[in-house]
């Protein structure tokens, strides 16, 4: 530790202010600040002593997605094996000639290892992108603008990916993030200062702007799965085209639960999403409040949906506990929804944020036909009232006090 | 050309741009640009409409009560757009089709009555023609170069020959959906404005 120590502060002249390497200060200032800790307190006569920077806080968050990237490993290799074992053919790219290669050309379902290294093949390059092209940006803007490169980007690069689906080509990744990194954070001021979940706004971009690689019923699953007959829809979009039947009667809610379905890479497991929650409510780092509220909203907004009936609308018929298990509502709830930056700041306000989202993400996702999912629509519109919820929470709060004190 | 022509020119290409500066008319920028062909002939429109109702504004605007003002430019400004949407249908019919009703949302187009009530009322009508030629040019700057990338990125295409061929016709290139939604001029719009407050730092707003 001591000869890193020592190259480090050798190396410290070159981009301080007037050294050669001083357009660079942020990459040595990241390299030094991810390797020690920092040794500068605040200067000023009040501070709150604490732990918790912005660091600890991003890493807590990535162990609690230690459980969604497994998943998002193990799925995709399941799903895809699942499909190839009930007859579709393999996809025809790299990863399928890697396998082949490694004598694991059998594809088989119930063979863990194998299940892990093919969704590995496909979630890892993801990953990379994800980090290289964002990472990039980020630190563009930081040489730029002379700040410090930020923690923050940490996490929003490990839940991008999770939000995708297996087969979506890298190219589009790295325009994704380039542009939720660029337009959702960087033009409001960088970390701490955006309005929307850059990781949200990243994937809405690939929704709107490429909707055949993100959306529909072939990409979920990494085999060639329409023309073979065998199913490749996620099992929410199969619930809005066949009726709730399908739900009640062929398919297991234990699946749905544990993950074990078709969907964006992380998202499917809501287990995986409960064992974050656990962490990330223990740690104090997410907001239980925004978690139940969300959790409150969706349930009234699903048993009120739920008392009225139509022919043509089977998603109405969805009850509360199948909407929690599908598609990406328990992720967006943890992991998206409790974002700190686009979230309501007051206590209050979180309650009333939350609920919004609970409410308007089973809205879009019964009542709007266009998109099966709501999730990532309700928190980008919601993300956009948090500031208002809570100017409305200060002025309350400032009424109450003045009808207090009046004379 | 001398002084406050060349000003009332110039001025609003770039130094006070009625779309990037001062965010008017955004409605039909958003409307009509997905395509070149479109922009093109609404830019032609809007510059007609409005030189020419700069210069009779201007004409008239020592002889208009004040208490009637808007109602007498309404006048004038609704008769210049007739025109241009008769002469669309009857020349452009294919084009005015597309166009559809943004060809009459030209009277609400706020460029127009702005500059009819900001400049028009106050300055002889040779100026006032320089106003309104150098408003239209302006707009229709914004208007073609969010067009251009539009039409570009969202289909491929420019003026309806292709440009990048589709990567569903045999081609490379993957149309960007966002681009043909309105949302997306939203995007090109706001970077022009980026952009142009990097270059001319005195228009970016004070923070408070």
């Amino acid at each position: 530790m001591k000869i890193l120590r020592t190259i480090l502060d050798s190396q410290a002249r070159h981009f301080h202010k007037g050294g050669k390497l001083e357009a660079a200060y942020p990459f040595y200032e990241a390299l030094d600040t991810f390797l020690f800790t920092p040794g500068e307190v605040t200067k000023g006569s009040s501070h709150v002593r604490d732990g918790l920077d912005l660091k600890r806080m991003m890493v807590t968050v990535v162990i609690s997605l230690v459980p969604a990237v497994f998943m998002a490993m193990y799925n995709t290799g399941l799903q895809a094996h699942r499909a190839i074992s009930q007859g579709a053919l393999p996809l025809e790219t790299w990863q399928t000639a890697v396998m082949i290669h490694l004598g694991l050309g059998a594809f088989d379902p119930g063979d863990l290892l194998a299940c892990m290294l093919h969704g590995a093949l496909y979630y890892l390059p993801v990953l990379l992108v994800t980090f290289l092209i964002g990472g990039h940006c980020e630190a563009l803007f930081a040489v730029v603008r002379k700040h410090e490169i930020n923690e923050g980007f940490l996490v929003t690069g490990m839940l991008f990916p999770l939000t995708l689906p297996p087969t979506i080509p890298l190219w589009q990744v790295a325009l994704g993030i380039a542009f939720g990194i660029i337009v959702g954070k960087e033009i409001f001021g960088g970390t701490g200062m955006n309005i929307l979940n850059p990781a949200l706004t990243a994937r809405a971009f690939l929704f709107f702007a490429y909707p055949a690689e993100i959306s529909g019923n072939k990409v979920w699953v990494a085999a060639q799965t329409s023309a073979d007959g065998v199913s490749g829809a996620t099992w929410l979009a199969e619930a809005a085209t066949l009726g709730h039947q399908v739900l009640l009667e062929g398919l297991s809610w234990w699946d749905a639960f544990l993950g074990f379905i078709p969907g964006s890479m992380g998202e499917t497991s809501t287990l995986g999403c409960l064992v974050g929650a656990l962490i990330l409510i223990v740690t104090k780092v997410g907001s239980w409040r925004i978690m139940l509220s969300v959790v409150l909203g969706s349930l009234a907004a699903s048993t009120l949906l739920n008392a009225i009936t139509s022919e043509t609308n089977p998603l109405l018929a969805v009850p509360f506990g199948w909407h929690v298990v599908l598609g990406g509502w328990a992720f967006g709830a943890v992991y998206m929804a409790t974002d700190p930056v686009s979230a309501s700041h007051s206590n209050s306000g979180k309650y009333v944020y939350g609920l919004c989202i609970g409410v308007l993400a089973i809205l879009i996702r019964v009542v709007n036909p266009a998109y099966p999912e709501g999730m990532m629509l309700a928190i980008l519109f919601v993300n956009l009232f948090a500031g208002l919820i809570d100017y409305f929470v200060v002025q309350a709060n400032l009424k109450r006090r003045r009808a207090r004190y009046a004379a | 050309m001398a002084g406050p022509g060349r000003k009332a020119l110039l001025d609003p290409l770039f130094e006070n741009n009625p779309i990037a500066l001062q965010v008017l008319g955004i409605c039909s920028a958003l409307a009509v640009t997905t395509k070149m062909e479109t922009s093109v002939v609404m830019c032609g429109a809007v510059i007609f409409v409005l030189t020419f109702s700069n210069f009779f504004v201007s004409l008239l605007r020592n002889n208009i009560p004040s208490s009637i003002r808007i109602i007498v430019q309404l006048t004038i400004i609704s008769s210049l757009v007739i025109i241009a949407d008769q002469f669309l249908k009857a020349y452009l019919y294919d084009i005015s089709k597309q166009l559809s009703v943004f060809v009459g949302l030209i009277i609400t187009n706020c460029i127009i009555m702005g500059r009819a009530e900001a400049f028009a009322m106050q300055n002889r009508p040779s100026l006032s023609i320089m106003d309104g030629l150098g408003n239209g040019f302006g707009y229709s700057l914004i208007l073609l170069a969010t067009g251009f990338f539009r039409e570009l990125l969202g289909s491929g295409k420019l003026f309806g020959h292709t440009v990048f061929p589709l990567a569903t016709e045999g081609g490379w290139y993957s149309p960007n959906g966002l681009m043909t939604l309105s949302a997306g001029a939203f995007f090109i719009i706001g970077g022009f404005i980026w952009a142009l407050r990097v270059w001319k730092r005195d228009q970016v707003e004070e923070e408070g």
